[in-house]
């Protein structure tokens, strides 16, 4: 059952976004019915034709438990910051000096940079103000860091959460377009060296070395 | 046990209020658009999933607890990003307080391109 789920994860994103979009339908109504699960289906087709998606690809599958555990821990941080910034908005005293700090990533994924800036404008401190797959970085307003040792904070933070987004794999879904120039690109150097052999050039010089 | 849920609700709904408001004050309290973007994205989402959640659990009726989830979902997925959009379009018109920086990483990349 599990197994399937996964596959059905990994393997098929349309699938995914019809159930979904179905199942946002069925919960605008409020009822369940086959009528309300018809109309759903119908209205997520619909929408995908009319404003399609660009197709992804998955290398793998994605860990249902560790999404879970990055959830959970996004909730808690949601907590914990709701009531920092809260104190920081209404506390007496000069405002709060912050810093706008850049932080490596380790992926060029799409998905991963739009995951961590969900993330991370929702977890203690920061908001997220640029943010740049290609160049791997993003830049985070982290509103009270004044001194190093909260940048570094801030950083260990992201890499935490970074750590937390690879296991669960969303680095492995790839938007298309990218992806196919890097899928060639990956398989090249596997592929170049028998051609290069067989290249004319190259036998050339064994035949005029030959007698 | 409706008595309890009841409470509860009423319980959440308020501290969720109470969060609001604390959002409400750090948008006129805080100094530029990029700290006001905090006040607007957490205190205010999780204000809004509480009161949420307590709503759900004094009205206990479906039709309009799923309409509940939805709000709370959609909630947590788009103020992220309205967030960024505003920060990063405050950043490059300057609604930045400069004085108030400690550091700003961002400075030196941007003055090339796109400015």
């Amino acid at each position: 059952m599990s197994g399937e789920q996964r596959g059905v994860f990994g393997r098929r994103p349309r699938v995914l976004r019809v159930l979904w979009l179905t199942l946002v339908w069925v919960l605008l109504w409020g009822t369940f019915s086959w009528a309300n699960l018809l109309g759903g289906f119908v209205v997520a087709v619909l929408v995908l034709v009319l404003f399609p998606l660009p197709a992804v690809t998955t290398g793998g599958q994605l860990r249902p438990v560790a999404l879970l555990r990055v959830v959970l821990d996004v909730g808690r941080d949601l907590a914990v910051s709701s009531v920092q910034v809260a104190w920081q908005s209404v506390r007496p005293g000069p405002p709060p000096r912050s810093s706008i700090v850049a932080v490596g990533i380790s992926d060029d994924s799409e998905l991963l940079t739009a995951m961590l800036v969900e993330c991370l404008s929702l977890v203690p401190g920061s908001v997220v103000v640029d943010a740049s797959a290609e160049e791997r970085t993003l830049w985070a307003h982290v509103l009270g860091a004044d001194d190093d040792a909260a940048v570094e904070r801030f950083r260990a933070q992201v890499a935490r959460l970074e750590a937390d987004l690879l296991r669960v794999g969303v680095h492995r879904v790839r938007v298309e377009p990218a992806s196919s120039g890097r899928a060639e690109a990956g398989t090249d150097p596997r592929d170049d060296p028998e051609p290069a052999e067989h290249r004319p050039h190259d036998s050339v010089p064994s035949r005029e070395a030959g007698p | 046990m409706s008595a309890f849920l009841d409470v509860l609700g009423a319980v959440l709904v308020l501290l969720g209020a109470l969060l609001a408001l604390a959002a409400a004050i750090g948008l006129l309290r805080l100094p530029d658009v990029l700290s006001r973007m905090h006040a607007a994205t957490k205190p205010q989402t999780a204000g809004l999933v509480l009161v949420v959640i307590g709503s759900a659990l004094s009205l206990r009726t479906s039709v309009d607890t799923w309409m509940l989830v939805l709000v709370g979902v959609f909630q947590l997925i788009t103020a992220p990003v309205t967030a960024h959009l505003v920060g990063r379009l405050a950043y490059r018109s300057g609604g930045v307080r400069e004085d108030l920086l400690y550091r700003d990483d961002l400075a030196d990349r941007e003055d090339d391109p796109a400015r």
